[in-house]
């Protein structure tokens, strides 16, 4: 009864916010959106063109050979007192109908080759950015501008678990999106750290692997400012569906302007790595970084899931400290559990390796400061 | 003269004939296809509106891994084998299969396998979670514990179909009674006899690559893990150079099906009976060079890719070849829609739109925004529920009257068949939507604009699910009773099964029939 009521009301806000604001979904799709679109770029448009091509063939087919099936139906009925004919054999037929399909493919096949070797023209990009895949985030990397940094869904856990409304951009949002200008060529270098995933934007048209092992190269063209999201698409473990990409396209001016906050904030990321914190400091952080990156396998308990992630509740947490620290930074082969090292700050490596060892009844009292990361790192 | 069978269970466990065994597979099958559904409808039921409200992502991962891997090789294919042990020797005018004690063993081992693959759900860290085409290193390096029993399993029922395989193409090629000749078999013979050649062909490609797994898992090797020199996308070039043919072993007998039932309910002969052999073996020879087409997104070189795309656009031209001779095999002959009628109809147009739908993922730039979206998983649900499972079904119907010397009770059947088609219509048409909309494949939770779409589809799969229960209850009220079937069954019906007492004595052409 209590579900139902919130089923009932979960139904009316839907409706309520779909007339108070109907441009929220307009961005990325809305309700009842039945075709693909045909994006923002000139290969999502060249895509779009030939889906309803041969959309249209498939009518065109289907309707004569169902009206010739269901005239048949009508007409052709024992009911009608009609009497069999007995033929059952054509080569002219046969020939016909081998020869009309092959006409209609070849002339499906000409645009078809010519759109594939334009997607596949990578040449002369103004800008180059590395997508690296991991469990489940994407990694954003500023080839030539020494950016680099991870997205991660930003959706609350409280909307995902129904105990708050979802917002308007439900699992479609994440805290950094990838900033790229528009009208400049952007070539998108695509890998994997860990299993295959797949990054796909449909208003650009892109879909494309991302494997361990390989670079795979995309690119776009957009030509309008705006906000464009997408998902991974390929199964890549637990939280498969909990991995959207965001891609904002700003203008010239405005791509720099962000550019340059964003390596000042790096900098000043990587300054923090010198001060020392106190215990509180960095167990609040850690909280934080570990609601983040952690939480999906260790769960929020850090009572891991038996047979396949680890607890933290206990175990390895209230083992030596430098072993805690060398498993979060340098990962445990052979495992799900990935280095880290090389995706969070050294602060935040800090405080997350003091939270787990402080939280849950875990209590072990000591904690890690980002020196210590460093040290570890650089062997010592 | 004939001996009957054994009394009690000792008849089941030791028996050499084919019809105790065909029952046997399509019982089996019927237990798999309701486990698989029930499967599904957890999924359909998590997928019923956003947010997560029922399973755990990592269980709704198991799920949609099992209802592919049980409906794959636990109700489809075992259902077909059990089709042909029942009428292939009755098709030829032979007194049995030709390897007797083998098809008693390759139906036994079946249940241990399925029985190991579901016992995975209860161990620790779960079952396969990686989806049915178990794609590297998801399924190797970053797999649960119990992969190793998923790998063994699939191990075992790839003994059971190769040996299925050899037992039906021994049986085709040796065992036809005089005047048989291969021009005079039925499609359903002839289509069985291509798909035997394609089982025994990848089913040890199949065991190759879970084999290769499993090095990969407990031996230190690298075949498909990148960081040992290893190549992920190896994994999906030799799964797919399985999988493909296998897709086609999951259509062709259904094709021999439907073209034994359309002539007998359109009263006319089957039209373009030559073109139909030719276009079978041309799907099966197409089916060994295509198989790539799932992977356009991997990043070929723009050379495979065309290669890839035309190869499968090819496979559209016997394909049209087949539907046309069925419409004209219907047009201007004097049709009546009995159950096994409406399901081969529905199977035409139905199988139809997953074909143009396929036609449409062979595009490689469509393809870009198709792949991996609930439009792909509409489209080979198109071809696989109204495809295999609507032939099983119309092929139920078809030959139950033989099997039971009882009919059917046809008002219950056309319910049935009305259920199953609003049902799978309601559920499977709306994903082509989805998908083109953009929401991806596997995916336990979704935007809000994904919602309406994804609330019918679940609601036609429990419409769909529930007409299973009613064919269930048609087909033991068949067994039990009904109305005497008399040896023909139908009026006028083609083909050398229609020939004996109904039920079928359970010893047939112990001499061969005179085939004219």
């Amino acid at each position: 009864m209590l579900n139902k009521a919130r089923g009932l009301m979960a139904w009316l806000l839907g409706c309520a916010l779909l007339m108070g604001s109907p441009a929220t979904l307009a961005e990325y799709g809305k309700r009842w959106a039945f075709n693909m679109t045909s994006g923002v770029t000139p290969s999502s448009r060249e895509i779009y063109s030939l889906h309803m091509q041969m959309f249209w063939w498939c009518v065109a087919v289907s309707v004569i050979v169902f009206g010739i099936m269901f005239v048949s139906m009508y007409l052709h009925r024992k009911s009608r007192g009609v009497k069999p004919a007995n033929f059952h054999e054509s080569t002219v037929l046969e020939v016909f109908w081998t020869a009309i399909p092959l006409i209609i493919l070849t002339a499906m096949c000409v645009p078809a080759t010519k759109s594939l070797i334009a997607l596949y023209d990578t040449s002369e990009a103004k800008l180059d950015v590395v997508i690296t895949g991991y469990q489940w985030r994407w990694k954003y990397d500023y080839l030539n501008e020494d950016l680099s940094f991870f997205s991660n869904l930003s959706t609350p856990r409280e909307q995902i678990e129904g105990l708050a409304p979802k917002g308007p951009h439900y699992l479609l949002e994440v805290d950094e999106p990838l900033v790229v200008p528009i009208n400049t060529k952007v070539r998108f270098l695509i890998t994997a750290a860990d299993v295959i995933h797949a990054w796909w934007v449909p208003a650009l048209g892109i879909k494309k692997d991302a494997i361990p092992g390989f670079i795979n190269e995309s690119w776009a063209v957009i030509e309008e400012p705006g906000i464009y999201r997408g998902q991974c698409a390929e199964l890549c473990g637990r939280d498969h569906g909990f991995m959207p990409i965001v891609v904002e396209a700003k203008t010239q001016e405005d791509y720099q302007a962000w550019l340059t906050e964003k390596q000042a904030a790096a900098e000043a990321l990587a300054a923090l790595t010198e001060k020392t914190f106190t215990f509180d400091e960095l167990y609040e952080r850690g909280q934080q970084v570990y609601g983040q990156w952690c939480v999906a396998c260790h769960q929020a308990g850090g009572e891991g899931m038996p047979g396949i992630f680890p607890a933290l509740k206990g175990g390895m947490s209230v083992g030596p400290i430098a072993d805690h620290i060398d498993i979060v930074v340098n990962g445990s082969r052979g495992t799900a559990m990935q280095a880290f090292g090389s995706q969070l700050s050294e602060v935040d490596l800090a405080a997350v390796v003091t939270y787990e060892r402080n939280a849950w009844g875990n209590n072990m009292g000591d904690m890690a400061q980002p020196i210590d990361i460093y040290n570890h790192k650089q062997g010592n | 003269m004939a001996h009957g069978p054994a009394k009690g269970f000792s008849r089941w466990l030791f028996t050499t004939n084919h019809k105790d065994i065909g029952s046997m597979y399509l019982w089996f099958s019927f237990a798999m296809f309701i486990i698989g559904g029930m499967f599904a409808l957890v999924v359909r039921a998590e997928l019923f509106e956003p947010g997560m409200q029922i399973v755990d992502p990592n269980f709704f991962n198991q799920m949609t891994t099992l209802h592919g891997l049980i409906m794959v090789f636990g109700a489809v294919m075992p259902a077909f084998v059990g089709l042909a042990n029942w009428m292939i020797p009755m098709m030829i005018g032979a007194p049995d299969m030709a390897l007797p004690r083998m098809n008693n063993w390759s139906f036994w081992i079946l249940p241990f396998a399925f029985f190991m693959l579901l016992s995975t759900l209860f161990m620790e860290g779960g079952g396969p979670n990686f989806g049915w085409t178990f794609y590297a290193p998801l399924s190797t390096t970053y797999a649960p514990p119990s992969v190793t029993f998923f790998i063994f399993s699939i191990h075992i029922m790839g003994v059971s179909s190769i040996m299925g395989a050899i037992n039906i193409i021994a049986t085709v090629l040796n065992m036809r009674a005089p005047g048989m000749t291969l021009m005079k078999m039925p499609m359903f013979v002839w289509t069985w006899l291509i798909t035997a050649y394609l089982l025994i062909l990848v089913m040890p490609v199949l065991a190759g690559v879970v084999t290769m797994m499993l090095m990969d898992i407990h031996f230190g090797t690298s075949f498909f893990d990148a960081a040992g020199g290893g190549d992920p996308v190896l994994f999906q070039h030799v799964f797919w150079f399985f999988g493909h043919p296998e897709v086609y072993i999951m259509i062709l007998p259904a094709f021999g099906i439907v073209s034994a039932i359309i002539p007998t309910f359109a009263r006319k002969p089957l039209f373009g009976y030559a073109s139909m052999v030719y276009a079978t073996a041309a799907i099966g020879l197409l089916s060994f060079i295509v198989w790539a087409h799932h992977m356009f997104t991997v990043g070929m070189p723009v050379a495979g890719e065309l290669f890839f795309m035309y190869a499968t656009m090819l496979i559209a031209v016997p394909t049209g070849v087949k539907v046309f001779n069925w419409v004209a095999t219907m047009f201007k002959g004097a049709m009546t829609f009995e159950t096994p009628m409406l399901f081969s109809i529905a199977f035409v147009i139905l199988f139809t739109i997953g074909g143009m739908s396929g036609l449409m993922l062979a595009i490689a730039p469509a393809d870009f925004q198709y792949h991996d979206t609930y439009f792909v998983v509409a489209h080979f649900h198109y071809v696989l529920v109204p495809g295999a499972i609507f032939s099983i079904t119309a092929g139920v119907y078809y030959w139950l009257p033989k099997w039971t010397g009882h009919m059917y009770n046809e008002v219950l059947g056309k319910t049935h068949f009305w259920l199953a088609f609003v049902g799978l219509n309601v559920t499977f048409f709306p994903m082509h939507f989805s998908g083109l909309a953009g929401m991806p494949r596997r995916i336990p939770d979704y935007h809000m604009m994904f919602a309406d779409w994804n609330m019918i589809s679940s609601v036609g799969a429990l419409l769909f699910g529930g007409a299973q229960i009613l064919f269930l209850y048609i087909v033991i009220a068949t067994v039990v009773r009904g109305k005497k079937a008399t040896m023909e069954v139908w009026e006028n019906p083609e083909g050398l099964e229609w020939t004996v007492p109904s039920p079928a004595p359970y010893h047939t052409f112990i001499t061969p029939p005179d085939v004219k």
